[in-house]
């Protein structure tokens, strides 16, 4: 993207502001801190029960279904809506109506739908937000926060003229205007071309290394894997929270999968008793899957006992899972203990 | 309770820019000043010398009190319930803003084209009687203590309009349904204009000093009653 020194220039505003000591994070707290909370409307359970904790500058993923309350826990921590039980503490502040306002200039939400000023033009839309947040310079803040997400050259056009793809990058402009030091962005690339949806991440990295803490909320899984340093997965209550990486470990059993020229005469000869691996099965007629603790230690020790055994290999490949498989086993454990 | 100025400035320029762009707002801020303008007009041209007598103890200009009774709330009533439909609140209610530097900065907006707009009227509407109204018609038409009412009660009554608009904005589900209930409840306070006008109600210092007052106080009240009764929950989320 090109606006990419824009955006280290605007988020590193917030250091030269003047009131830096007011607005940096104090070491040590975290950006966000959840405790129990529960949101619901009367009888309808929104989220409940949800806890967890998010480090400054760490790029947070929100997976879920539709109506898991993804969106409705972005905006209880917003300020938007007030919980029904439990507490949280965004950035520095404990969430109450009180601190509404020192939160929420402290924050940046950017909306699924991007809720722009159709009639007015891309700059009216933010020249008024600029002030809402109280901007130090805001043309100039304006300008380098449209030069961030590419659309410096439609700066006069009526938002209602713009494709969804524009109008969103006009919101994410907006959001960036207050140097927030915790973004929300919900499903910030919803809509968006390929090439815009590489620049919005680049954009997200650019902010990250600035020390901006955000909290995505996406559908893309793969977005969630190459952005997040952690997610959690939220189905009503918290089903799991960790790395990417942690999570496929936990949730599924680490395998090689061992496929040879010629079926073994006696696979169990071979890979019964190799270092680090558990248990094996035949998984077609040449094709053998092996469960391991440690790849690093079993792949070699296999593939030494299958030469001495004078088999001829054609591959050793470990099991790779995805976030996808992670979070579609999840939901469909769910779906299977609502249906029982 | 400190008001941010900016920030009240921000949303009542971000409103008048909206305005600028709205043919459904414009229309409503042209067509009832224009209906209050042109009948009477007509009645007065024709009224001949004699007719001077009795109007001398009527207070006929003061129906124009009906501009600053209905239009504000016809216009404060897409204050809450256009951004909503138009899925700009959420945006709106995630900077610092306050409710009631949001109320006030909607009520602002709403308030100084209404007034603009009566002044403008009645104006023009003094001017053409002046003109063109039998001379003595005209005398008995144009005098002091109902210009100065007519001054003094328009913000009054503009301020307690809008109100009365915003709280049905906040209300209503959609735009043109909370615009027809704003002119609805409007109009009680236009018909309390028309019999202080055609003499029903007696105008005098007292009750003049008194409805001042009271719409002094409705005005204050309704700016804080709005901000109480202003539930970012339901309002975000649509639940009742």
């Amino acid at each position: 993207m090109d606006g990419q020194d824009g955006i280290l220039e605007l988020v590193g505003l917030r250091r030269r502001d003047g009131d830096g000591a007011e607005r940096q994070p104090s070491a040590g707290t975290p950006a966000i801190e959840v405790r129990h909370l529960t949101k619901d409307f009367g009888d309808r359970v929104a989220f409940q029960d949800v806890s967890f904790e998010i480090g400054y500058g760490e790029v947070f993923g929100f997976l879920g279904p539709n109506g898991a309350g993804k969106t409705t826990t972005v905006r209880t921590l917003g300020t938007l809506l007030s919980p029904t039980s439990g507490s949280a503490t965004v950035a520095g502040f404990p969430l109450s109506p009180e601190n509404g306002v020192e939160i929420r200039r402290r924050i940046a939400i950017m909306p699924e739908s991007p809720g722009l000023y159709l009639r007015l033009s891309v700059t009216e839309n933010l020249d008024c937000f600029a002030d809402l947040y109280e901007a130090p310079a805001p043309s100039d803040r304006i300008g380098r926060a449209l030069q961030a997400v590419n659309l410096a050259d439609r700066a006069n056009d009526a938002c209602g003229t713009l494709s969804k793809g524009l109008r969103q990058r006009v919101a994410l402009a907006r959001a960036l205007l207050s140097d927030p030091q915790v973004l929300f962005l919900d499903e910030p690339t919803a809509g968006l071309d390929p090439a815009a949806t590489r620049d919005v991440h680049q954009l997200i990295d650019e902010l990250r290394r600035s020390g901006v803490t955000i909290i995505l909320t996406t559908h893309r899984l793969e977005e969630a894997e190459r952005l997040c340093d952690r997610v959690a997965i939220l189905n009503t209550t918290l089903r799991t929270i960790g790395r990417p990486d942690q999570l496929r470990d936990q949730l599924f059993a680490k395998t090689l999968t061992v496929r040879t020229l010629v079926p073994l005469p006696d696979p169990g000869g071979v890979f019964v008793g190799l270092p680090a691996v558990d248990g094996w099965s035949q998984d077609g007629p040449a094709s053998y899957v092996l469960a391991v603790s440690q790849s690093a230690v079993a792949a070699p020790a296999a593939t030494r006992a299958l030469v001495a055994a004078g088999a001829e290999v054609l591959s050793i490949d470990q099991s790779h899972h995805s976030l996808e498989e992670v979070y579609l086993e999840l939901i469909d454990q769910d779906q299977e203990a609502s249906r029982r | 309770m400190s008001v941010n100025s900016r920030r009240v400035r921000a949303i009542f320029r971000k409103e008048l820019r909206e305005y600028r762009h709205n043919g459904f707002i414009i229309w409503t801020m042209a067509i009832f000043p224009l209906i209050f303008l042109i009948q009477p007009l007509i009645v007065v041209f024709a009224l001949p010398a004699s007719a001077s007598f009795p109007l001398s103890h009527e207070h006929l200009l003061l129906h124009m009190l009906g501009i600053p009774a209905i239009v504000p709330a016809a216009v404060a009533a897409y204050a809450v319930v256009g951004e909503r439909q138009q899925g700009t609140l959420e945006p709106v209610l995630t900077t610092p803003i306050r409710r009631q530097e949001f109320l006030l900065g909607k009520a602002l907006a709403a308030l100084v084209p209404s007034v603009a707009i009566a002044y403008a009227v009645y104006a023009f509407f003094l001017a053409c009687v002046e003109l063109f109204a039998q001379p003595t018609v005209a005398s008995a038409l144009l005098r002091g203590p109902d210009l100065l009412a007519q001054l003094l009660f328009t913000p009054l009554l503009a301020g307690w309009s809008i109100w009365i608009g915003i709280a049905i904005s906040a209300r209503a589900n959609d735009f043109r349904v909370a615009q027809q209930l704003g002119i609805l409840a409007g109009l009680p306070t236009a018909v309390v204009a028309a019999l202080i006008a055609f003499n029903v109600i007696h105008a005098t210092l007292g009750l003049a000093i008194g409805l001042a007052a009271a719409l002094l106080l409705g005005n204050r009240l309704g700016w804080q009653i709005m901000a109480a009764a202003f539930d970012r929950d339901r309002l975000i989320t649509g639940t009742r």
